[in-house]
């Protein structure tokens, strides 16, 4: 935790600074993203969409945030 | 079959799913989504492999394929491509079962860049995780009776061997293989990967497939929408051929027109 209360974070491998005190829901919200629409995995562990309204961003926390492209 | 007789509708099964179309369609390399959706469109597919890709955070408003393609009416089938382990592929399809909310997928670890050809041993690795973690993976397999076995003996939901190279347009190579697999499976066989055109479809259903799945020989013909439509009828030709019963070769020529009564 910095001096100013946001957390630093990396997403799909880029760091970032984001308020504290915020649920994923709210973290997908601030980057622009549909909560209903991408998959997100945090620290190496899938995080089921149903918690993404109660699970709490932490400091130094890794996310994966991905959702469904072309591909063959 | 008489000829008063209609034909019955024909479908297939995978996982307790079934389709009446045995085309399967890819969704990389289109050069937009339009016309992605009008090639879906002209092929009749049911299913559509899709990637699991990083968002891009810094323009989430780019359009995305759901726009497109609706999830509610065609079947999103995810895919590990590009991954090269096991454990990335299970990572990823763990991902896809998220975003997604199903178990069906597609389960491809390759082992090399050059050739894409599968890493069985990783593929076989992955098959087991995944097939204990609930998912039920239809898995992209080199050309091999025994490794066919050994994936559906893991819990495979379906065999889908090459036909040849991934993006290669070669064409079936070995039909003895792809007909050994067939005559051995107990679950659905499709040949994914390597067709080119519309007659190497209509061959792998000739030997006995139940589907295929193709990506580059739409997506990169010069009217991809047509080629579509070229694939659809190829996959129902060969299929009615493999129902009807093909003749028997011979060496030598057999004459049509009876050779009694000639003048």
């Amino acid at each position: 935790m910095s001096l100013d209360d946001t957390l630093g974070i990396r997403v799909n491998g880029e760091h970032r600074r984001v308020n504290g005190g915020i649920t994923i829901t709210e973290m997908l919200n601030e980057l622009g993203l549909d909560p209903h629409r991408v998959a997100v995995e945090r620290n190496l562990a899938v995080v089921e969409r149903s918690k993404f309204t109660e699970m709490m961003v932490e400091d130094g926390d890794d996310y994966e945030i991905v959702h469904f492209v072309g591909g063959g | 079959m008489s000829v008063e007789q209609p034909i019955k509708a024909d479908s297939w099964t995978v996982a307790g799913r079934t389709f009446s179309s045995r085309l399967i369609i890819g969704t990389g390399k289109y050069k937009s989504l339009e016309e992605n959706a009008a090639a879906l469109k002209a092929s009749g597919a049911q299913i559509v492999t899709v990637a699991v890709r990083r968002v891009n955070i810094s323009d989430p408003s780019q359009p995305m394929l759901t726009d497109f393609i609706d999830p509610k009416k065609v079947t999103y089938l995810p895919n590990t491509a590009g991954c090269f382990t096991a454990d990335e592929a299970i990572r990823t399809l763990r991902l896809a079962r998220e975003a997604g909310g199903w178990n069906l997928v597609k389960l491809e670890v390759l082992g090399e860049a050059r050739t894409l050809y599968p890493d069985m041993r990783e593929t076989l690795k992955a098959c087991q995780v995944l097939v204990a973690e609930g998912f039920e993976p239809m898995v992209y397999c080199v050309d091999d009776p025994i490794a066919a076995k050994q994936l559906e003996e893991a819990g495979a939901v379906a065999i889908m061997p090459l036909g040849a190279p991934i993006g290669s347009g070669l064409g079936i190579q070995n039909r003895v293989t792809i007909r050994l697999i067939v005559e051995g499976a107990g679950v659905p066989v499709l040949v994914d990967a390597g067709v080119g055109t519309a007659s190497d479809a209509a061959v792998a259903m000739e030997l006995g497939c139940d589907g295929v799945l193709m990506n580059t020989a739409i997506a990169e013909a010069k009217d991809p929408v047509l080629m579509a439509r070229a694939m659809k009828a190829a996959v129902e030709a060969g299929r009615l051929a493999y129902l009807a019963g093909r003749m028997q070769k011979r060496r030598y020529a057999d004459p049509s027109s009876p050779l009694a009564g000639l003048i």
